[in-house]
């Protein structure tokens, strides 16, 4: 092919070469022109809605630059008094129906229609406020979502829908009632939101924003009966720098937790830590799946919105997932199992405080199987954003303050704990561990390149002691989704699937420090943290001897029964919606309650044709005259789904049911059931 | 007899909820591109669009209920509340507004005790809805009763045909 010359359009009169762009906006943001946008995210697809990149095209008139591809020849203009006029008003009107309280938004200074009115020069507000309040949704332990400050621009729901493949949220009503909203305008936290927080780190407002702890962490720290210990998770320490002004991807580890130590935290511990073990752990669970011929592949538990995502998507791959507590839970576990003993204090005087780059660690602290004796194992969870505004709070500047270092032993850390916070880097420390088990000698360069990357699926094969191992690393539930189908379809064969909810892992995740810039920081962060690997001395957790002597002095050996019980946990199936039991055919009026059946018509079950046990039972009643004595309903979910088709007759739960041992079990109990009366009946 | 046991018992004979939804999805193929089409059936059955039915469609589809519920509530034709037997329908577009329709709407809330607000009789009866234009402007003003289509309608007329359907139902009673 003949190599053509570059086709030009004009840009505000400047000549300008189209080099694969996808739309307008683009281009003349690569000329250097920042139209302002809400709802444009190159991720996500193209939405058109908040009219601010409108550009004048040369006998075309006012077109949206996000929505019109460029084309050779097009005379474009980008800032007439027309389109100037346009912008204002649009911002404008946003504003007249806004919940304008910015000083005490929590976007305040990060909010990008706080930028843009002031960018636009926006002084006075010519319409009428039409705002009435609405009622702000705290239901989740991740989330606020605020109405009053959303400005509809979809950011949230394409992303939800489009990256996660949850869709959470979507628009719900019409025009002047338009809004963002859970399935049937329910609580955010009742319904399928898996708490990875990215809708807000999409927000260009204050509308969806992480949940705030930090009032309750002040209230510990200045309480003088206990000891608050933190943990820092590795995604932290290079990212929280962004937020007083350090150039992307600095490591302050150093200064962050010199600022803690300042602010009055007790001890302050490194989760890469439990990193370490969280390696040690789940290689030898996967070591041993492998070499047993066991349930393969493994899949990561690290991630908690993967978590929860599994538990409600794919119930029959549940077995699947490493039984092994994510580090921060590792942590929250040893911590309070170990400290009151060493420091002669009681277990309710530990507070636990989690500094976590992510949302969705709120979610998983509050978890019941990560109690004990009522005592979470993690009190509180912060999000990077939330350390930051308390050392602001402080009057700390964070990159003045001479660096310190963690408290001991369970500040100590390998490199392996650290890459934890990189999509691939749970895989390549699992793998570094594994080299060493299986061939007794620690890996001589233990980087993995080709288990790095930013590509959303990456599947590497490899070999190790002679076992050839396929891995396959995934970020982005949309994708983790995708790969759990191959994977049931039996058309992707792997032995360890990393899953990480958030782009590029924890790193990208939605407690950290957001801005439209958000690549650029995460491909920094990545880097940051891969360089703190390689200035560590040790790579390996297994060279992690206080690991070591963790396991000498309180677990034993790795996956004995009281590591079992400390660094283990176990998941269950979780239903998508909060629907209620619902009769089918209601039994007449009669003395006697009806014995009821409860079919679940649950996903799993579904697929399993309940529907046709709900049929042939309909029948069956209506032709046996059994109206008035069995009452069939539809049931969302009795959670046993890898067992599904699920019929609860009476109290029994009948698994993998058939039509015809339901009816046999409603015989037998409507047997049970008349006996006993008959006799009343003679008494 | 309230409105809820009086929609309780329309739910419930013959009260096959799923069983019919089960009927719809299939004759739809199952294709979430269909959900429109199966909201309009899935209404047509059970005069609205039950939670609990819209959460069965959403996992009948494979799409999530937040979506689902996007869609019925951004349709006025939608309702996610339980509608009367007879569904009152008053044009209020141009041809019918300029007609004097307005008259005719407040003389039919008048007679129900209706309103904007309120706009389903306790008896689950009626439910008078405004629609924006039903394409049949060479009649204004024109009231539809379930799918009936009365044209050059008088707030007197209306009241006539409200009268006369509550009579019906006395005699079927």
């Amino acid at each position: 092919m003949i190599k053509r010359q570059a086709a030009t359009l004009t840009i505000d009169g400047r000549p300008v070469a189209i080099d694969g762009e996808k739309n307008l906006l683009e281009l003349v943001r690569k000329v250097g022109i920042d139209l302002p946008t809400f709802c444009y995210h190159s991720d996500l697809s193209v939405y058109g809605a908040c009219r601010l990149c409108l550009v004048d095209v040369d006998g075309r008139g006012i077109l949206g630059a996000c929505s019109t591809p460029p084309e050779p020849g097009l005379v474009v203009r980008t800032n007439t008094q027309e389109l100037r006029e346009i912008r204002k008003i649009a911002v404008e009107l946003l504003l007249a129906n806004h919940d304008r309280e910015c000083t005490s938004c929590v976007r305040s200074g990060s909010c990008q229609l706080q930028d843009i009115a002031r960018r636009l020069g926006i002084t006075t507000i010519r319409y009428r406020s039409i705002h009435q309040p609405k009622p702000v949704d705290a239901s989740s332990p991740s989330l606020i979502r605020d109405p009053n400050k959303c400005v509809l621009c979809g950011d949230c729901v394409r992303f939800c829908d489009e990256i996660q493949s949850v869709g959470a949220i979507d628009f719900a009503h019409r025009g002047h009632d338009a809004a963002v909203l859970p399935a049937f305008g329910r609580d955010l936290g009742a319904g399928e939101c898996v708490n990875c927080g990215q809708c807000a780190s999409v927000c260009p407002t204050g509308a969806l924003a992480p949940a705030s702890e930090i009032e309750a962490v002040w209230q510990a720290i200045y309480d003088p009966g206990t000891v608050v210990v933190a943990q820092i998770a590795p995604a932290v320490r290079v990212a929280i720098g962004e937020q007083f002004g350090s150039e992307y991807g600095l490591n302050t580890t150093g200064q962050v937790v010199a600022a803690m130590k300042r602010m009055g935290f007790d001890i302050v511990y490194d989760t890469s830590f439990t990193a370490d073990l969280t390696v040690v752990e789940e290689a030898n669970e996967f070591i041993a799946r492998k070499s047993n011929g066991e349930r393969l592949p493994l899949f990561t538990s690290c991630c908690p919105g993967w978590v929860k995502f599994a538990e409600q998507y794919f119930p029959q791959l549940l077995g699947n997932l490493s039984s092994c507590r994510s580090p921060q839970q590792m942590m929250g576990s040893m911590v309070k199992h170990t400290l009151p003993a060493q420091l002669g204090r009681e277990r309710k005087d530990i507070v636990m405080v989690s500094i976590m780059p992510c949302t969705a660690k709120k979610f998983e602290a509050r978890r019941p199987e990560f109690r004990t004796a009522g005592i979470p194992d993690v009190d509180y969870v912060l999000t990077t954003q939330e350390l930051a505004r308390m050392i602001e709070e402080s009057g700390l500047s964070l990159n003045k303050l001479n660096p310190a270092s963690f408290d001991m032993p369970m500040g100590f850390k390998t490199g392996a704990g650290v890459i934890f916070g990189n999509s691939g880097g749970v895989t390549e420390a699992v793998l570094r561990y594994a080299v060493g088990k299986l061939t007794g000698q620690n890996p001589v360069d233990p980087e993995c390149e080709e288990i790095r990357g930013e590509d959303s699926l990456r599947v590497i094969r490899t070999e190790v002691g002679g076992i050839e191992l396929k891995l396959a690393i995934v970020h982005g539930l949309g994708k983790a989704r995708e790969t759990m189908q191959r994977i049931l379809a039996g058309t992707l064969l792997v032995d360890l699937v990393e899953v990480m909810a958030c782009p590029g892992g924890c790193i990208g995740g939605a407690g950290q420090p957001v801005g439209r810039d958000i690549a650029q920081r995460r491909r920094a962060r990545a880097e940051a943290l891969y360089n703190t690997d390689r200035l560590l001395d040790l790579h390996c957790s297994q060279e992690n001897h206080f690991v070591t002597e963790c396991y000498q002095k309180f677990l034993g050996e790795p996956a004995s029964r009281e590591s079992h019980r400390l660094l283990h946990t176990h998941y269950h199936h979780r239903r998508r919606a909060g629907a209620e039991d619902h009769a089918l055919a209601r039994a007449k009026e009669s003395g006697e309650g009806p014995l009821i059946v409860r079919v679940c018509a649950g996903t799993g079950c579904f697929l399993r044709n309940s529907q046709a046990i709900i049929q042939g039972l309909m029948k069956h009643v209506e032709a046996n005259d059994l109206d008035d004595r069995v009452q069939v309903q539809a049931s969302f979910c009795f959670e046993r789904c890898g067992e599904g088709p699920n019929v609860a007759v009476g109290e029994t739960i009948i698994s993998q049911a058939t039509l015809d041992t339901v009816v046999q079990a409603i015989h037998a109990e409507l047997a049970q059931v008349s006996s006993p009366s008959v006799e009343a009946g003679a008494r | 007899m309230n409105a809820c046991e009086l929609a309780a018992t329309h739910l419930q004979s013959p009260a096959r909820r799923y069983d019919k939804v089960g009927v719809i999805l299939e004759q739809n193929g199952r294709q979430p591109q269909r959900l429109i089409p199966i909201l309009q059936a899935v209404q047509e059955e059970y005069r609205y669009l039950p939670e609990d039915v819209l959460t069965y469609v959403a996992t009948g589809l494979d799409i999530p209920p937040a979506r689902v519920f996007g869609v019925a509530t951004f349709y006025s034709h939608f309702a996610l509340e339980p509608k009367g037997k007879y569904c009152i329908r008053l044009c209020d577009g141009t041809a019918c507004h300029v007609k004097r329709s307005i008259p005719i709407l407040e003389a039919i809330y008048r007679r129900l005790g209706l309103s904007a607000k309120r706009m389903t009789t306790e008896d689950m009866l009626f439910t008078v809805e405004t629609v924006a234009c039903l394409g049949a402007c060479g009649l204004a003003p024109v009231v539809v009763i379930n799918e009936e289509v009365h044209g050059q309608m008088t707030p007197e007329a209306a009241i006539r045909l409200i009268d006369e359907i509550e009579q019906q139902e006395k005699v079927q009673a």
